[in-house]
């Protein structure tokens, strides 16, 4: 997969002229499919784009603190580590306790997505979606429970949608996002956020 | 059930745990990784390496936050169990789709729908209502309550059942 832009990051640029936007424009295209594993990753990206090592840290740092990069780790693919079950749970929550649910079941540590969104009467009632990963069916199963115990009211409504055949799952480009905001296609979404890490 | 993550060394558990965010942003990340841990810089690189050769680790980076650009939506149809291939692949022949599940449910399939705008969005499902035929709901996130932690991973051979 590699994009326009990548392949214009293969020319040097020139630093002087590089501005701190562009930086991070084009960091994101260097970094977006991992940190080279070598001692000075940082040092070894920099040189990709004819930038020093501090100005890339720099260009992180800014990345990070305005929100854009949410987490900076070591990704792990949740299926290769026996996580073979995944499903989405969605729950019928009143109106003026939503906020209050979805901040106890975004903290929880086995729920990797926590959505409030529209019900659509008579048809689809749950109003907060949560996604939930697990070792098989069972385990997933507990987990749920787990979350019914963090509410004071356990019957609320709720259902689990497992996962069945996967028909799309789109890989992340985001350096083409951040190049050509006219290319729709080529953004990500991660409403279904699991599959990034696969 | 994997056997990959039964056969993981104590280290490497810890490895995969313990650094899944605030990697450091110094010049020698791994190096810092290496003291925590007990080993040197290059066991580190090593087993990151090996782990990721062997699928358990899709990359150390970023995790982006999505939809800073454009308009996005969760979108469900309930769709003839005989006829859901069919559909699927209408749907998927939309650009602006970029994830389409199978679930088990009345609205058995979930698809995400991507648009620069809410207009264009809205063309896009209701395109697809004309061509398919079925309701579609359109469910987009109104709030997210989710922090990004990481996923501390409970290892398969300690999971009560």
């Amino acid at each position: 997969m590699i994009s326009d832009f990548q392949l214009s990051g293969l020319t040097r640029l020139n630093t002087e002229k590089l501005s701190s936007q562009q930086l991070q424009t084009l960091l994101i295209g260097e970094i977006e499919a991992g940190l080279p594993l070598v001692p000075k990753p940082y040092a070894e990206i920099a040189d990709r784009l004819g930038a020093t090592e501090s100005q890339v840290i720099d260009a992180l740092e800014e990345l990070k603190a305005d929100g854009c990069i949410k987490r900076f780790g070591i990704i792990v693919r949740h299926r290769e580590l026996g996580y073979l079950a995944n499903a989405m749970v969605v729950w019928d929550v009143p109106d003026q306790s939503v906020n209050e649910t979805g901040e106890l079941f975004g903290h929880a540590p086995f729920v990797t997505l926590c959505y409030r969104r529209p019900r659509r009467l008579p048809k689809w009632p749950y109003n907060l979606f949560t996604m939930i990963h697990g070792v098989d069916r069972n385990h997933v199963m507990k987990q749920v429970d787990r979350l019914r115990e963090l509410v004071p009211d356990s019957e609320l409504p709720s259902e689990i949608l497992f996962s069945g055949r996967r028909f799309k799952q789109r890989g992340a480009r985001y350096s083409s996002t951040f190049l050509n905001s006219e290319t729709p296609e080529t953004r990500i979404s991660s409403e279904i956020k699991p599959d990034l890490f696969t | 059930m994997n056997q990959a993550a039964i056969k993981l060394s104590k280290t490497e558990r810890r490895l995969l745990n313990d650094f899944q965010r605030d990697l450091p942003l110094d010049p020698r990340p791994f190096n810092h990784i290496a003291e925590q841990l007990g080993v040197t810089e290059s066991e580190v690189i090593e087993m990151l390496r090996r782990l990721k050769a062997g699928g358990l680790v899709t990359r150390v980076g970023p995790v982006f936050t999505a939809n800073r650009v454009g308009v996005s939506t969760l979108a469900a149809a309930a769709v003839e169990p005989s006829e859901i291939v069919e559909i699927a692949g209408m749907i998927n022949r939309y650009p602006e789709v970029n994830h389409n599940y199978e679930r088990e449910h009345k609205f058995n399939l979930w698809f995400v729908v991507t648009a620069s705008t809410s207009v264009q969005l809205r063309h896009v499902i209701e395109d697809i209502e004309l061509k398919t035929g079925l309701e579609v709901l359109v469910l987009p996130m109104l709030r997210d309550y989710y922090i990004d932690l990481g996923f501390p991973i409970e290892w398969i051979d300690q999971v009560e059942h």
